[in-house]
Parts: structure tokens; C-alpha cells; sequence
């Protein structure tokens, strides 16, 4: 149970967290390694805050309950960070990486947080690239820079392969999305 | 016993209500005929892609209502087709009057069945208060721990409920969300394996055979009703039979034994928790952890509520001196919940029983974490040795 990562993403309606974490457990799958992905769902409302969930590990996971202690937490709007207690659960070691213009300092004294802090302008990146304020799959990059939690080609590749699936007559999403996660991987900054 | 080769499979990332509806896509129906809701939605959307891709043959009908569905999937599989269709909670109710129809018309109708908590208050998350309230409906009810069995129940249950001593309509559930919504490692096999094992499905009668004319849904009042319920008790007994065979060939073709139950740590257990679904798989990582902390538990997993495993539930608990019975939903009879009447009734005529308490937990959605199982089990510890049970039901994680 141990060696087992839990991530948990913030995220509003219609961001995409669900389908951030629907992502990294099928890049995990790829890899060779065991995943779940869940979202903690209201009834769909667009704009309200959102949770989805990831575990990472190399055995078979049978627990079916909500993580309470994630190792790993992703913050896809920023605003959540008033509202919601992103760092709750969280051990002092921990990751946290938020969607952002402003500095990981500035976050490290406004959160008070030990553990690791990383920021990247997802949005941004995501609006230059794909031309919609989608920080999903930035975030991807993101996070596989920060723990290297898995292979970053293989979740290139894999990531390409599924949304290749998903917009088969919408190469130029494909091509945005692949260069958002490029990017995000580049300028995630501790 | 003969060295079997396990067949290979392909390991993909699957939700609960994608792994269903890739199994309805190998099994190939003739005749699907649905209408969505929460959250068993994407399972038809998902299989009507296959449909619109021609990857299935099936005959895909878009009906007005859960009424309408089951009309539909019934005069189908009357017709002689193998037919389908997929619902949760308030879709199940609404099909409730055609549920029993199906039953005694002996229709192999087989349903993937979402979890979820019926009205009122409205809630779209999971308890088990929708399949319990079909549970007379002559249904065989096969409960799902993960994506994997979700996969996996459906494909044996096209083969129990065709099986010509069976001959019934066959739900398999998921638990709303927690597995119908949550992505997991999974195996399938491979296509031409999949429709091997399922195999072809000849009904012996049928509407459109008219070498054969039969009447279907005729009237049979004093005189012959009873006699033609009788086949139907009794296919229902011998079902418990066809699925322990058609769990043991899955598990010696593909790796993955199924049985009506599934006992986990129990030979040397002094206590036990009783539950179905997705909890289990929770329930497993506590029994793990207290078995290093020296601690003689164990977990029994129904995996089969209809035909309801009476003798196998006897002899698993036989040797136990405390269990506890999960229940995630209510029956509202004043005395708790359904698993809980239903096992204890088990065990009424066994001279060997242990105390049994009621816990109902999770309605409507409401998390059941390690700690909570973790106090059962305190509670289940103290109870083995106690003079008296206390509190036979109670209600977890309810604020007072």
C-alpha cells in the first residue's frame, strides 16, 4: 500500500480535471504500472468546484474510498485557492503545482507550504496553443516534470494516441495539445 | 486437474461503464434498445458508437422511456434475438412492471446495471437501494467488485442466462460512479475468444419461428398459474449451479475464478464482514492491514444476491464467531437491511452461527473509508467474546 502515489486535482466544471486524471491513469497503464482515475462528482455544473483523483502503483489496487492523503495535488484554476483547502491531507513533503502567471514564491508564502511548490502558466500555454482556456493537458506536462512519476515520452506518445482517438477530424487539436504538454514540461518552474 | 494454458489478454485502461460496454460490443447483440441516465448513460453512448462505427451488427433502438426499453428488449429477445439494454435507479423503477414479464417469459435478457440511489431525495450517486428493490423480479443479480469483473460478469452472465436449465434474465451491477466513472487496469480478451465463450445463442422457442408457433404473454389464471411459476423457482435454484460452472471455465480459460461468493481470508478468521461491490475491494486492504497487526479477520464478498448462495454462506460462516452484515441500502421494514435478513435467514437452520450485527452505509453516494471498516472490525473483535450484541443495526458515517 505503501509505494502506492495518490494525486488529487482541483479543478471547476468543464476544465478538464476529470479527463487530466482519465489521462494520466491511462499513460500509467501504458507504462506497465497499475492506475484508477475517479472524479468526485456533484451533478454536472459547469464552473463549480470539481475534485478528480489518481493512484499510481505497481500492484494491484483494490481500495474503492476517496484519497485523503494525496502526495500529489494539481490546482487547474487558481481561484479555487480562496475557496477550497487545496493543501488538506497533504503531507509536509508533498507536491503541489498550480496553474498560474504568478511565482512559486509567491504561492510558498501565501500557502505557508514545506513541500514542494511548482507554478506554470497553463492557461496561457493553452490559450497560445489550442486557442481555449483548456490547462488540462498542460498540467500533464507539468506534473510529469515535477515528480517524475512517469515516462515523459511514453505519456507523450500514449496522451497523442488517445486524443488521436478523441478528435480523429481535429488534427490541429491534437497538434495544440501535444505542444501545450511540450511546453508546460519546459516552463514548469519550483 | 489438467495444465491449462491461460489465454492471452490485452491490458487496457478501462472505466467501469466503458469495460461493460466493450463487452456488449464483443458479445454482438442482435437487438439493443435503451434510454440514458445517470450514470448508466455512457454505456449505451458508448456501445452506440460501436453501432454507428459498424463494428456491431446490432440492431440499435432509441426508445421514449425505461418502460419502453425493457418493451422493447423483451419483444426482441421474444422474437428469438439476443437483446440487451443497460439503466440505473430511477430507469429500473420505471422498467419495474416489465422486469417480472421478462422473467417468466424465460428471456435471457441480460442488463448492466449502474448503482445508484433511488428517489427521493433526488441522488445520482451509488447505493444499492435500486437492484434490492428488483429483487423479487426472477432476475439473476450478479454484483461487480471493479471494472474488471464488470467486464467479466457480463460476459458470463450472456452464458448463465441462455443456458438452457437457466433460461432467465441476468442484471449485472457497478456501483455508481465509484466504479461506473473510475478509470482502472483491466484485461479483456481478445474478440473471437470473447464470442467462443459467450457462444451462439438458439433459442429453443421463439415468436418468429413458425415451424414452431408458441403463444407468449397469455392469460393462465387458477387452473395452470402455479404450475407455471414452479419451472421458474426451480431454474432459479439450478442457477446456482451454471454459474459456479460458467465461473470455473472462465477461471481456467482466462485466470479469473468466479463463484456465487468470495471468501477472503476466512479459513482461520474469527471475524468477518459481509458486503457486495466495490467496497470489498476497500475491505480487503483492512483485513491485509490488521492481519499483520495479528488480527484473525476475514471478508465474504456476495457476489451473487439472486439466487441468493444459502448453503454457500452457511458453510462460509459456519466456523466465524462475529460477523457483520453491509448493507447500502435500507429495506425500510423497520429492521434494517436486506444482505442482513437475507443472511441471517441463511443461518437460521445452521447450528454453527456467529453473532451477526447490521451496518447500512453508504447511501446515497456517502464515502466509506479504511477507518470506518477498521471500526467495524474493533467492534466485531470485542463482540467474539461478548456476553451481549448491543446494537444489532446500526448506521455508519450518519451525523446524528
Amino acid at each position: 500500500m505503501a509505494e502506492t502515489i495518490e494525486i488529487r486535482w482541483h479543478g471547476r466544471g468543464g476544465q478538464g480535471a476529470k479527463t487530466a486524471a482519465l489521462l494520466v491513469a491511462d499513460a500509467a497503464i501504458a507504462t506497465g504500472k497499475l492506475a484508477q482515475a475517479f472524479p468526485e462528482y456533484g451533478p454536472e455544473r459547469m464552473g463549480a468546484p470539481v475534485k478528480a483523483f489518481n493512484r499510481i502503483s505497481d500492484q494491484e489496487i483494490r481500495i474503492h474510498c476517496s484519497v485523503e492523503h494525496p502526495s500529489i495535488v494539481l490546482v487547474l484554476d487558481e481561484t479555487l485557492v480562496d475557496s477550497v483547502n487545496i493543501l488538506e491531507g497533504v503531507p509536509a513533503n508533498g507536491t503541489i503545482i498550480i496553474n498560474t502567471e504568478k511565482s512559486a514564491d509567491e504561492y510558498r508564502q501565501q500557502l505557508g507550504f514545506q513541500g514542494s511548490l511548482y507554478t506554470v502558466n497553463a492557461s496561457g500555454i493553452a490559450l497560445k496553443n489550442i486557442g481555449m482556456n483548456k490547462p488540462n493537458t498542460p498540467m500533464l506536462g507539468a506534473l510529469v516534470k515535477a515528480t517524475g512519476i512517469l515516462d515523459y515520452q511514453k505519456m507523450l506518445e500514449d496522451t497523442t494516441h488517445k486524443l488521436e482517438k478523441k478528435f480523429k477530424n481535429k488534427p490541429e487539436v491534437i497538434e495544440g495539445n501535444v505542444k501545450a504538454i511540450q511546453d508546460a514540461y519546459e516552463e514548469v518552474n519550483k | 486437474m489438467t495444465a491449462t494454458t491461460i489465454i492471452k489478454q490485452l491490458t487496457v485502461a478501462k472505466t467501469g461503464n466503458e469495460a461493460m460496454a466493450d463487452a456488449m460490443r464483443q458479445v454482438n447483440p442482435d437487438v439493443v434498445a435503451a434510454y440514458p441516465i445517470t450514470p448508466a448513460t455512457e454505456i449505451a453512448q458508448i456501445f452506440s458508437s460501436f453501432v454507428a462505427d459498424g463494428m456491431v451488427t446490432t440492431d440499435m433502438v432509441t426508445v421514449e422511456s425505461e418502460h419502453s426499453a425493457m418493451s422493447a428488449t423483451i419483444g426482441a429477445a421474444a422474437a428469438g434475438a439476443r437483446a440487451m439494454t443497460a439503466t440505473a435507479s430511477q430507469g429500473l423503477m420505471l422498467m419495474a412492471e416489465m422486469l417480472p414479464i421478462a422473467a417468466a417469459l424465460r428471456l435471457p435478457i441480460v442488463m448492466p446495471e449502474v448503482n445508484r440511489a433511488i428517489s427521493g431525495p433526488i441522488n445520482i450517486h451509488c447505493d444499492h437501494s435500486d437492484t434490492m428493490f428488483c429483487r423479487d423480479a426472477g432476475w439473476l443479480q450478479i454484483f461487480s467488485e471493479n471494472a474488471q469483473e464488470a467486464y467479466d460478469n457480463v460476459l458470463q452472465a450472456v452464458k448463465i442466462a441462455e443456458d438452457p436449465r437457466v433460461h432467465l434474465p441476468a442484471l449485472v451491477t457497478t456501483d455508481g460512479f465509484i466504479i461506473s466513472h473510475g478509470m482502472e487496469t483491466i484485461k479483456i480478451l481478445p474478440d473471437d475468444e470473447a464470442k467462443s465463450f459467450v457462444g451462439e445463442y438458439k433459442p429453443n422457442y421463439s415468436l418468429l419461428n413458425h415451424e414452431k408457433p408458441i403463444t407468449v404473454g397469455s392469460i393462465d389464471l387458477q387452473n395452470y398459474y402455479f404450475e407455471h411459476r414452479i419451472p421458474m423457482i426451480e431454474a432459479m435454484k439450478t442457477a446456482k449451479d451454471i454459474i459456479k460452472q460458467v465461473g470455473r471455465e472462465y477461471g481456467e480459460k482466462y485466470g479469473r475464478f468466479y463463484d456465487l461468493i468470495e471468501q477472503y481470508k476466512i479459513d482461520d478468521a474469527e471475524v468477518a464482514l459481509i458486503c457486495l461491490g466495490s467496497t470489498a475491494g476497500t475491505a480487503k486492504d483492512v483485513v491485509d492491514a490488521l492481519r499483520t497487526k495479528g488480527q484473525k479477520v476475514g471478508l465474504i464478498k456476495i457476489r451473487v444476491f439472486r439466487p441468493f448462495p444459502v448453503e454457500d454462506l452457511a458453510a462460509a460462516l459456519r466456523n466465524l464467531r462475529a460477523a457483520a452484515v453491509f448493507d447500502r441500502s435500507d429495506s425500510l421494514s423497520g429492521y434494517g437491511g436486506p444482505v442482513f435478513t437475507e443472511v441471517c435467514s441463511a443461518l437460521f437452520n445452521s447450528e454453527n452461527k456467529p453473532k451477526i450485527v447490521n451496518y447500512i452505509y453508504g447511501l446515497g453516494g456517502r464515502d466509506i473509508d479504511i477507518h470506518t471498516i477498521e471500526a467495524v472490525y474493533d467492534r466485531l473483535n470485542k463482540l467474539k467474546d461478548a456476553q451481549d450484541t448491543g446494537e444489532i443495526v446500526s448506521y455508519l458515517g450518519v451525523r446524528k
